[in-house]
């Protein structure tokens, strides 16, 4: 279990959002569990994806594995050493290894700062270059990413949004992280561009060691970029694999429905192709179903499905499955 | 030949503004055939919306089209009045929108929103105009219709909320719909749920399909015909089984390559180099900057839409035949402009 090459890891993680507390004057809301027991390994050096549709938890478990959330249960340990419970000064610290990249690179970049002061800004909280240093180091960071230096000067509403994305990648390798979070950050970009970006991220990866736990509901983007693969389905882990195994083999009746949804670019074997649509949409996290949460839509499911959650269970060498009857 | 329900030939689309005007559409033909379905590629900017929007004269402020013809059933919609457009709005083009949630109006229940559009095409009383909105919630897969009538946008999901728009779209029994982008905010298996919705709807009804997207993969699924948008411009006009299989303009082979891992390596100069953009007024083709086959002459004049094949026309210098004998083989609204109609008079 204790592999040295675990750099990430998460026990039974759960979130809850919203307030149990209830009184006269503060009603009691719902209860959110956006994620319900994930049990997570991420190995240094990996690319781990997290798939599933909107409101499956992959957001919420990159950022509390990230502790850009709290815990609401559970544990995260950080190469061996917990830091569920971390704050302050260790927890400032704990955040230069651990960066994260989001979705919208308009909304992630602060208009008034300049490029040169966004990218700079980790150094400067970290305390890890100054001056004459610091001006050296983020032209560094830039050029990695393929911008000219002389870009520092210059704002954000001067960029595109492709190039606006390269600058949020230069600002989370300003400190040298070791694990990148990048949550759906090729969505906002053009299909043309996307080719790009992810030759971007496999080059920095390579020269920089680093690993990434990539979320995006683009399975064929995943396909390309990542070693594994977590399929998650309200709040839970549902399939874990090798990226490979989970496109080939896939065995939770979701990814198959989920692999089945993508279309594929070949109109002869888009039209021979039966995809049995999933009915319906995902249930609220709110109210999730008893049992297997996916046995409302599940064209397998049988009674025990309706009763009792099936756990992640490891069916073949570095394939887990959470189902009763796996294909 | 003449039995094209919407016939267009060389749509331009201008901003003006202080800066003078800035054309973003230009010389883009087609033609679409009773209960056809065929999809519109293009990235963002590419001018594939405002192309479709021109024809129903929703372009926004500031924002001019011109044609030389822009036929739906032997009516010019350029030049008609608004009235005269508003007959063919919603009754006979209708058009889903990407965004469920602003094409709804939060304020008003479902029912209201569906019976308003029944209304207004078709002499019916209230309670009938609300029963049929009934039939067409369920017709697109939407329980209980009858409650549902009664709620209001917010509660209704993603997914939901594109099937009312659909049904709104369907109440006026449309012989032309436009899906721009309807899927784009929804998650894949919803979005296999709604292709599947107006694929099956396409068959009862009749209707021809437009669908506008940015995915190409999608339209292997579901479009008989692909037109390829670049820059303004369409470069790329062929069936959907010959765009897949042999791709012939530079941007829809790296648009492939893209989608297409495996075949990345073949093309990875160009799938490195496609950038979105392009000026459609630019001198030039618009693709040429990043083309990896791009030739002097790419650079000072735009290649224009040439049929290379009975079915397939493509606007590339390195494509098409540059005889004009071989272009004036083909007649009617089919042929290939003259390279000299190619480069756009400047408004």
């Amino acid at each position: 279990m204790s592999s040295p090459n675990i750099i990430l890891a998460s026990r039974q993680l759960t979130v809850t959002y919203g307030t149990a507390r209830s009184s006269f004057l503060r009603p009691k809301r719902n209860i959110v569990q956006a994620l319900r027991g994930v049990d997570l390994d991420i190995y240094a050096g990996e690319t781990l994806a997290l798939v599933g549709e909107s409101g499956s938890g992959k957001s919420t478990l990159a950022r509390a594995l990230v502790r850009c959330i709290p815990a609401s249960s559970g544990s995260v340990a950080f190469k061996g050493s917990d830091i569920t419970t971390s704050s302050g000064r260790p927890l400032r610290a704990l955040r230069r290894h651990l960066q994260m990249i989001f979705q919208d690179p308009f909304g992630s970049l602060n208009p008034r700062l300049s490029i040169g002061s966004a990218v700079g800004e980790p150094l400067i909280v970290h305390g890890l270059a100054s001056g004459r240093e610091l001006k050296s180091r983020v032209a560094e960071c830039l050029a990695l990413v393929g911008l000219d230096g002389s870009v520092a000067n210059r704002r954000p509403h001067e960029f595109s949004g492709g190039q606006r994305q390269r600058i949020c990648i230069a600002r989370a390798l300003a400190c040298r992280p070791e694990l990148i979070a990048a949550d759906e950050v090729l969505s906002a970009l053009d299909l043309s561009l996307r080719g790009q970006m992810l030759e971007l991220f496999r080059q920095l990866k390579e020269r920089l060691s680093l690993t990434y736990l990539f979320i995006s509901h683009d399975l064929g983007v995943v396909r390309q970029i990542s070693d594994r693969v977590a399929v998650m389905y309200l709040g839970r882990v549902v399939e874990l694999a090798t990226t490979p195994e989970l496109y080939s083999h896939p065995r939770h009746p979701y990814t198959h429905a989920l692999l089945a949804a993508v279309p594929i670019a070949d109109p002869i074997v888009e039209r021979s192709r039966q995809y049995a649509s999933l009915p319906g949409e995902p249930p609220s996290p709110a109210r999730p179903p008893s049992g297997c949460a996916f046995h409302t839509r599940c064209p397998r499911a049988v009674e025990r499905c309706r009763t009792e959650t099936p756990k992640l269970t490891e069916l073949a060498p570095g394939h887990s499955v959470a189902c009763h009857r796996p294909h | 030949m003449s039995a094209a329900l919407l016939d267009v030939e060389k749509l331009a689309v201008s901003f003006v503004g202080r800066a003078g005007a800035r054309t973003v559409v230009a010389d883009v033909s087609f033609q679409l055939e009773p209960g056809e379905a065929v999809g519109v590629v293009g990235e963002s900017g590419s001018g594939k919306s405002l192309s479709m929007l021109s024809l129903l004269g929703l372009l926004p402020d500031g924002a001019h089209a011109r044609a030389a013809h822009a036929r739906f059933d032997g009516r010019e919609l350029l030049s008609l009045t608004t009235a005269q457009l508003n007959a063919i709005r919603g009754r006979e083009i209708a058009i889903v929108f990407q965004d469920p949630l602003t094409a709804l109006n939060p304020v008003l229940t479902i029912g209201r929103q569906i019976t308003e559009v029944i209304r207004r095409h078709f002499p019916v009383s209230k309670a009938e105009a609300n029963q049929r909105a009934g039939q067409l919630l369920a017709r697109v897969g939407i329980p209980d219709p009858a409650l549902r009538l009664r709620q209001y946008p917010h509660q209704f999901s993603g997914g939901m909320r594109q099937r009312v728009t659909i049904a709104m779209a369907l109440a006026g029994e449309p012989r032309i719909l436009i899906a721009d982008e309807p899927t784009t905010a929804l998650d894949v298996t919803v979005q296999a749920e709604i292709v599947g919705l107006i694929q099956s709807l396409q068959r009862q009804t009749g209707m021809s399909v437009i669908w506008v997207t940015h995915d190409l993969a999608l339209l292997a699924r579901i479009a008989e015909r692909v037109l390829v948008m670049y820059g303004g411009r369409l470069v790329e006009d062929a069936p959907a089984e010959q765009v897949f299989a042999s791709p012939r303009h530079p941007y829809t082979q790296a648009l492939l390559a893209n989608l297409r891992p495996e075949a990345a390596s073949l093309a990875q100069g160009t799938s490195a180099s496609v950038q979105a953009g392009g000026d459609a007024a630019a001198v030039g083709c618009p693709f040429a900057p990043r083309c990896p086959q791009a030739m002097d002459k790419c650079r000072t004049t735009a290649p224009p839409l040439s049929a290379i094949s009975e079915r397939v026309r493509v606007a590339c210098w390195a494509v098409s035949p540059e005889e004009p004998m071989a272009a004036s083989q083909t007649n009617g609204p089919t042929s290939p402009q003259s390279p000299q109609a190619a480069s756009l008079p400047k408004p």
